[in-house]
């Protein structure tokens, strides 16, 4: 007998069928993802969950005997039953007993529910989504190079030298310029040497021949040498862009007495989805929180989010604060800048022309995408705020920036439910949904 | 036979165990199987694994490796989900027909638990395995692991050459048609030459001695020779074909030899599990009664102590319990419960029989060994025939089965037979009825092909007692196999006794599905 302990064994033995139901079912999965997201939290959107499709597109069809027809059933547990009693049919009593004799098992079941782990669940919901202009801006702006092997060439450092393509070159020419072996020399040599062994004085004449021949090749070897300069090949290198797979989220939000509880929480989905997204994608991701109410700084995220300030409302120097961080830490060829800013629209009159300059100057050719999300009010009347858009200070400054440049996106937002379409707005494939946004 | 009581001899203490208890166990119980039941059982493999990998193990057919394909991955989400729900426990063990036969036993199982599971999987089912005649005819224990890894290797570089995409296709397809595709009967050996020669012979003879003129002047119409034409046509393709996926492979026409070699392994995995459908009850009762007996006898013997024998006991009682059908809880006929109640039965039987007893089964009553009675019955009869001939009229009354027609031609219900004298046989043959492969799944097979004309293949479904087939599923199935037939298909379900048609579904075959 053996016993072998398994436990160890590497987990995960179902995973490529696991992988092969996910594709079977993509579209299925999808489309329940989305539905699922609508009820979650943002919270929770990191987390594995439970979604069920409709179980058609995953059928197993197998021949079976529909329920019609003549049946006989044996039964354990009479009571008071004697041969020849007839017995009402009823659709709920009798049958079930019935179903499972003619063995049609879970024919019935139209839903099909599994757990999804969270990697799953993440793929499936960002699936389509895509960081803006991110291919562009690595061909155009991005600084840092490899190398990588790219043939041979001609000229090259020593430490470069590939042999063994050199030695197939001089092998090459040397055949094709007939330089004598060294086999051929040698064996002319020893018969030289015979030959003024044996024939001691008797003919000259032969030897002097041999000599003669030998002195030709001699010659040749010296004129065709083993290794030319010519035949030298260095291994080439090639520099190539590297993409940065490093980005940085900043978070600017308005804390002013103005944005309430429940405009901030909106405010915090939408950073916690914008993060979510952005680690999906980049390997290293930074975030930056900065708060401002008439002056703006650099806080932590519990600060950020729960901390109440007074003042009043500059978002310029929100945006002062943020070029001040990047000229500081992060170089925009080496760090791919994102920014969201959440504020409910109010900002000094005076500060309009100042905002919008700074963001248009200064801030957008740094940045990848900017993002302004206007919080509405949830316990307001939604649908009001939505329908006719009072126009807020803010809201009209960047409405001119909103036309002219494709980097900047704003939208608006009162309800919790509404975060993850909008960002799905803001972050479709371009060219997909060119048509969807307003 | 030793009995000598004491803390020393005790196997375990408490719920804790590790591998020289479990070995421990094994020895002591194969001790008892070996001498006291005098089992036959392959060697032993004993397995530890945790609750993720029995959840892997289910999602592939209780099979340590198999080819990889959507569906098992469909039924290990199904089974995750319900499990951590807490909606299923897991099954304590699995274990495979196999040589060395490997059992499954899961870690979380306390040291009673094990033991109970040694007894039941590697000696009880273990037994059944090596010696039931079903599977000594249709599965090969030495080569079933060796063929599944082949599979599974074979099935990747296919993947690897055609496409994810045309595997997948071809799985389904072939998956739809498993229940199709097994073997019913042992086919006829094939002659060797020299016999051949001898009957060809021996014809040739009897053709000369029989000769007469006269035949030659019978006229013969043209509808009889294309009778003999059809004859010949149909036994050259090996037609009528109950098994539909042995007869595509051979002569689809249009599948290239890869396909058809999958086709194969699809076929033979199906005729591998094909006895395990159709001893469910015996195996069971058999692997249930030798567990019974097998810890019965280590309490006797001193060697598990007072609480871990009720700690089987609660779990014995779990896994033998019938509902009624009143209970919200039926669910049919619990195969653990009647097997064992049967075997219980055939002891008693062979002990201490009634006077009815000895009038229903003469062999068997009062003849005493008990265990080697049961030992030819293990070995002998698969669930239809155990049943159809063992279950007693007391076993009956004791369940209190009762026989209800449902005639859809009728307005009522009709209890037919309950556990009286007019009643028993009646029953009997019912329930044996209600395992009988041959009702469960429906008879497809091939009747024929048009060579001459569109190639179309036609299937008979014999329709027994007017149960159609579920048409939808069978429109999904028949389109999978008009794809691997690569033509036209028609099923007619024909009524076995007037030979009426009484449904057809055809389908035709998409082209670039699979061939």
């Amino acid at each position: 007998m053996h016993i072998i302990d398994r436990r160890l064994n590497p987990g995960g033995k179902s995973f490529a069928n696991r992988q092969r139901f996910l594709r079977r079912a993509k579209d299925l999965v999808q489309r329940a993802v989305r539905e699922s997201a609508k009820d979650r939290g943002v919270e929770d959107i990191e987390q594995s969950g439970e979604v069920s499709i409709p179980v058609d597109g995953i059928r197993e069809p197998s021949f079976r005997r529909a329920a019609g027809g003549k049946r006989d059933l044996v039964l354990p547990g009479n009571k008071d039953y004697v041969e020849g009693d007839l017995i009402e049919r009823s659709p709920g009593g009798k049958g079930r007993g019935g179903g499972s004799g003619a063995g049609s098992g879970d024919g019935g079941e139209d839903q099909f529910r599994f757990v999804l782990t969270r990697e799953e669940f993440l793929n499936i919901f960002l699936d389509d989504l895509e960081l803006p202009d991110l291919a562009k801006q690595r061909m155009a702006e991005v600084e840092t190079h490899g190398l990588r092997r790219a043939g041979y060439t001609t000229t090259g450092s020593p430490a470069n030298l590939a042999l063994q393509r050199t030695l197939q070159i001089s092998l090459a020419r040397r055949i094709a310029l007939g330089r004598p072996k060294s086999a051929e020399v040698e064996a002319l040599q020893r018969a030289i040497a015979e030959a003024s062994v044996e024939a001691e004085g008797e003919e000259p004449g032969v030897r002097a021949a041999l000599s003669l021949e030998l002195e030709t090749l001699e010659r040749r070897r010296a004129r065709i040498p083993y290794i030319d300069p010519l035949d030298l090949r260095y291994r080439r290198y090639e520099p190539y862009p590297k993409p940065v797979v490093q980005a940085v989220m900043f978070c600017l939000m308005d804390v002013s007495g103005s944005m309430t509880e429940g405009m901030k929480d909106i405010a915090k989905r939408f950073f916690m989805l914008l993060h979510v997204f952005l680690t999906r994608r980049y390997k290293h991701v930074d975030v930056v929180f900065i708060r401002h109410t008439d002056r703006a700084e650099e806080v932590d995220e519990d600060t950020f989010f729960h901390s109440t300030e007074t003042g009043g409302t500059l978002v310029s120097s929100a945006l002062a604060e943020m070029k001040r961080v990047v000229a500081e830490r992060y170089d925009p060829s080496a760090w791919n800048i994102y920014a969201a800013q959440a504020s409910d629209g109010d900002n000094s009159a005076s500060d309009s022309d100042r905002t919008g300059q700074l963001l248009s100057r200064e801030i957008l050719p740094l940045c990848q995408y900017f993002a302004y999300l206007e919080v509405g009010d949830p316990m307001g009347h939604p649908l009001g705020f939505m329908q006719h858009s009072r126009e807020t200070s803010l809201w009209h400054t960047y409405a001119a920036l909103a036309a002219a440049g494709a980097k900047f996106e704003m939208r608006r937002v009162s309800r919790r439910e509404d975060i993850y379409p909008v960002f799905r707005q803001l972050f479709q494939k371009r060219g997909a949904a060119q048509g969807a946004s307003p | 036979m030793t009995t000598i009581a004491g803390a020393d001899d005790l196997l375990f203490q408490g719920n804790d165990w590790d591998f020289s208890t479990i070995q421990r166990i094994h020895d002591t119980v194969a001790d008892i199987a070996e001498k006291d039941l005098k089992l036959s059982t392959y060697p032993n493999q004993i397995e530890i694994i945790t609750a993720e990998q029995m959840l892997d193990a289910y999602a592939s057919i209780g099979m340590p490796l198999f080819y990889k394909h959507w569906s098992f991955g469909k039924r290990f989400a199904q089974h995750e989900s319900v499990y951590r729900k807490g909606l299923m426990g897991l099954a304590y063990e699995i274990v495979i027909n196999s040589n060395p036969c490997i059992s499954y036993i899961m870690e979380e199982n306390s040291a009673t638990m094990q033991t109970l599971v040694i007894a039941h999987a590697a000696f009880g089912h273990n037994h059944f395995f090596k010696n039931n005649y079903q599977f000594r005819q249709w599965t090969d224990p030495d080569g079933i692991l060796d063929y599944l890894s082949f599979a599974k290797a074979y099935i990747a570089s296919c993947e690897e050459r055609y496409g994810h995409a045309a595997v997948e296709r071809l799985l389904d397809a072939a998956h739809a048609l498993m229940n199709q595709g097994v073997h019913r009967y042992p086919g006829k050996k094939s002659l060797d030459l020299m016999n051949e020669e001898r009957r060809e012979r021996e014809r040739d003879a009897e053709r000369e001695r029989m000769y007469n003129d006269l035949w030659r002047t019978v006229p013969r119409g043209p509808a009889s020779k294309r009778r003999v034409l059809d004859d010949r046509r149909r036994a050259l393709l090996g037609l009528p074909q109950e098994n539909v996926l042995y007869f595509l492979e051979k002569t689809a026409p249009k599948l290239k030899p890869w396909q058809r070699e999958i086709l194969r392994i699809v076929r033979l995995i199906a005729q591998y599990f094909y006895p395990q459908q159709q001893t469910k009850v015996m195996n069971e009762g058999c692997a249930t009664w030798i567990h019974y007996q097998i810890m019965t006898t280590l309490h006797e013997r001193g060697r598990i102590d007072d609480g871990s024998f009720l700690e089987f006991l609660t779990s014995h009682t779990n896994v033998v319990r019938q509902p009624l059908y009143t209970d919200p809880h039926y669910s049919g006929i619990n195969p653990y419960a009647l097997g064992y109640d049967m075997m219980c039965d055939i002891v008693r039987i062979a002990n201490e029989p009634t006077e009815e007893d000895r009038a229903w089964f003469p062999d068997l009553a009062g003849r005493g060994d008990a265990t080697e009675a049961l030992k030819d019955i293990w070995a002998n009869y698969r669930d239809e025939s155990f049943i159809a001939q063992y279950l007693s009229p007391r076993l009956i009354r004791k369940w209190r089965l009762f026989h209800i027609e449902d005639d859809p031609d009728k307005p009522h219900l009709e209890v037919s037979a309950i556990h009286d004298e007019r009643g028993y046989r009646n029953i009997r043959r019912m329930l044996a009825r209600q395992h009988d492969i041959g009702r469960i799944t429906p008879d497809i097979q091939v009747v024929d092909v048009d060579l001459d004309g569109n190639r179309r293949l036609m299937l008979h479904h014999r329709v027994l007692d007017g149960g159609l087939l579920e048409p939808e599923e069978a429109a999904r199935v028949l389109q999978h196999l008009a794809d691997l037939w690569g033509y036209d298909v028609l099923l007619k379900e024909v009524d076995p006794g007037t030979l009426t048609v009484l449904e057809e579904h055809a389908a035709s075959a998409r082209d670039g599905v699979i061939v």
